[in-house]
């Protein structure tokens, strides 16, 4: 699998939400797409991840 | 007397100055928002690092309103990912949208940052875009469903001051949003000169970032930018023209 | 056949055969109009709109007001270096020809009125191509055709044909016609009309409908949003007017530069012209009365225009003297007409129908071609690419 552009190899099958949590994520403080395409976040313990996704995580940060 | 309000999309204010968050550290967020009475911020939208544990959503006071830029975006395209990834964060339909595809300059793209526009009005957003100050490009946003215009007074970061003033000046007299002068103040006394001409609001980040105390900066913001709206409001006194009055007069030839 | 419309007709109520375009434009200029009030406005608020370097409706407002009036020199001298800034010294010539007088509309003012007693007449298209030719030959090469309002008698048909032959011949064609619906503006700017004027009279509701008792005319919506129809159509440039004295003439002024703003700022591409007709004050009345539009009242009129909209072509008509006329174009007005003949197939000595009103100035195109010149201006035929 890939996330946030780093490959992240996936031994076993996972939800999306046992992944954010196991990684460490502030669940309430991030977006997530997957596949290019926006995964909600009620969505997140319905999704099973498969070692051919790409995951992009992305949260607030400053900026002008 | 009627309130002097600033209006959004539907959304009033009573600040005028955006504040950007960043170059600066999280824990002088609150203390700038503070001083700069400021009720609007904006953010940027980065890949999480794992393991993150500050979060500047924590940093930022109560009932401010957010506004994620689209910075990185390059074309309408991603620009619009950026918009609905950060909406999907939870923080409100606000975006700015900023496309740029120029490494130099960093000057945005008004083409794109319109197709943009119009994708992100008919999803639901507050759609604010930053564009170079051209008429035809805000007529443009306008009809694409814009909720202000944010043109800009000099390159991002330059510090430079309202180079571009005369065709900001051409957007306040023509364009019936709210005009809101963004990138390149680096001076309180230009955030004061661009709410002298009429300006909705003015934002600011690298003059406040790069100031040697932050908080004291935001704050002398907040002050010229209140003194610039009272005198707009107050109407400018004449500028006296030098050199004597017309030659021979021009309405000696009535009758009646 | 549509209702006929009279007296009793709610004038505010667009009947059904009448295109009704959604514009808020009429709303916004009304309520600016009724919230004018010209004695408000003070010289220190004159001397802020002469300084300013563009003309907010605000500043506007200033300079229609009585305020302004002790300041009409310096008005004219700012009125002259906005029409040079956009107009250099050119002046435009151009003539109305009448093709038409029959008329539907029962207004009290109008010698035209359905109700008058006068010789009508509609000129065929061989007249109306010999009238055309003899106005070429002047040496013109713009033309405004008008008729009286009568859909019934002059059809958008044959407006169109009277385009077609004036194509031939001018290189600029206006019109100057009653209201119709956005389709058939695009019928006639097919045909070669490029420009459409509308008088409002007044934009005063309540006193235009004591002024125009019956016919479409009396319907005060769809004469308001004509030009906006017009635009729609693909009519390039537009014309306002509201007739100076029928009401208030400060807060007509007003809404027709209102009017005129508001439109330009939707269609910004839509190029704008204002007239300036005005009851004549009763001479040697004793009676002052304020409404009154004597000559400084029209020269601030015409100048408060100028300033507000300082790239808008303005008309200066032939109901006004020699006089007035010269020294207008020199501060303001930007195009004039001359060997005008409002009587029916008059430019060809064959009058066959009665004129709408009496003009002042005479003079041919030759005369005023020269007067022009004599004044250091330069007479400009058409300035026009047609594309």
């Amino acid at each position: 699998m890939k996330v946030n552009g780093e490959a992240k190899p996936l031994k076993t099958e996972i939800s999306l939400l046992d992944f954010l949590i196991k990684e460490g994520y502030q669940i309430s403080r991030i977006a997530v797409e997957r596949n290019g395409r926006i995964i909600s976040n009620g969505e997140y313990a319905n999704v099973i991840l498969s070692d051919a996704d790409t995951l992009e995580v992305v949260s607030f940060v400053g900026g002008g | 007397m009627k309130q002097d309000k600033l209006v959004i999309g539907g959304h009033e204010f009573d600040s005028r100055f955006i504040l950007g968050s960043g170059k600066y550290s999280l824990d002088l967020i609150n203390a700038a928002v503070q001083n700069a009475g400021a009720q609007i911020i904006t953010l940027a939208l980065r890949r999480t690092n794992t393991g993150d544990t500050a979060n500047i959503l924590d940093y930022i006071p109560e009932g401010v309103t957010l506004l994620p830029n689209t910075s990185g975006a390059r074309n309408a395209e991603e620009a619009v990912r950026i918009a609905r990834l950060a909406r999907e964060v939870g923080c409100g339909d606000f975006v700015k949208i900023e496309v740029i595809h120029d490494s130099k300059y960093l000057l945005p793209d008004n083409y794109e940052t319109i197709k943009a526009t119009e994708i992100l009005a008919k999803e639901g957003f507050v759609v604010m875009p930053y564009m170079y100050p051209d008429l035809n490009a805000a007529r443009d946003l306008v009809n694409a469903g814009a909720a202000s215009i944010m043109p800009l007074g000099a390159p991002i970061g330059s510090n430079k001051g309202i180079c571009t003033k005369d065709f900001i000046q051409i957007l306040i007299d023509e364009i019936d949003l709210p005009i809101i002068v963004d990138a390149g103040i680096g001076k309180p006394s230009q955030a004061c000169e661009a709410m002298e001409m009429g300006a909705a609001a003015v934002m600011a980040n690298t003059a406040i970032a790069t100031a040697g105390d932050i908080p004291a900066m935001a704050e002398a913001f907040k002050k010229a930018i209140e003194a610039g709206r009272s005198a707009y409001l107050a109407g400018l006194g004449r500028v006296i023209e030098k050199g004597g009055s017309a030659s021979s007069p021009l309405t000696g030839f009535l009758k009646d | 056949m549509s209702k006929r419309i009279d007296k009793n007709t709610n004038h505010m109520q667009y009947t059904e055969d009448m295109e009704a375009i959604d514009s808020d434009i009429m709303d916004q200029v009304i309520a600016e109009m009724e919230a004018y009030d010209a004695a408000k406005y003070t010289a220190a608020d004159v001397k802020r709109a002469l300084d300013a370097e563009t003309c907010s409706p605000e500043d506007f407002k200033a300079l229609l007001s009585p305020a302004a009036l002790p300041f009409l020199e310096e008005i004219a001298q700012k009125a002259q270096k906005e029409t040079r800034k956009h107009f250099g010294n050119s002046v435009m010539m151009f003539t109305p020809l009448y093709i038409a007088n029959y008329c539907e509309n029962y207004c009290i003012y109008c010698g035209f009125n359905c109700n008058n007693k006068i010789k009508r007449a509609k000129l065929n298209t061989e007249e109306i191509e010999k009238e055309m030719r003899t106005i070429a030959e002047t040496g013109l090469e713009e033309i405004l055709i008008l008729t009286g309002e009568s859909p019934n008698m002059s059809s958008v048909e044959y407006i169109g044909e009277a385009c077609k032959i004036a194509r031939k011949y001018f290189k600029v064609v206006g019109l100057e016609v009653y209201p119709m619906d956005s389709k058939d503006y695009a019928y006639l700017h097919e045909c070669g009309a490029d420009f459409v004027t509308v008088f409002q009279e007044t934009y005063n509701s309540e006193k235009y409908k004591t002024l125009h008792l019956g016919g479409r005319k009396r319907i005060f919506p769809y004469r308001f949003n004509a030009q906006e129809r017009a635009v729609m159509g693909g009519i390039r440039g537009v014309g306002f007017a509201a007739l100076l004295g029928l009401d208030d003439f400060r807060k007509d002024a007003l809404a027709t530069g209102m009017h005129a703003y508001l439109l330009q700022r939707k269609y910004p591409h839509a190029e704008i012209a204002f007239s300036c007709p005005r009851l004549r004050p009763i001479i040697n009345n004793d009676k002052i009365n304020p409404k009154d539009v004597h000559e400084p009242q029209l020269l601030q009129v015409i100048c408060a225009y100028r300033i507000f909209m300082p790239f808008a072509s303005i008309t200066i008509s032939s109901r006004e003297c020699a006089r007035f006329r010269d020294n207008i174009i020199q501060i303001a007005a930007t195009k004039i007409s001359a060997g005008v003949n409002v009587g029916i197939g008059g430019h060809t000595g064959e009058e066959k129908g009665d004129e709408q009103f009496e003009i002042d100035d005479a003079r041919n195109v030759e005369e005023i071609y020269q007067m022009i010149e004599e004044k250091g201006m330069q007479p400009v035929m058409t300035d026009y690419i047609y594309v």
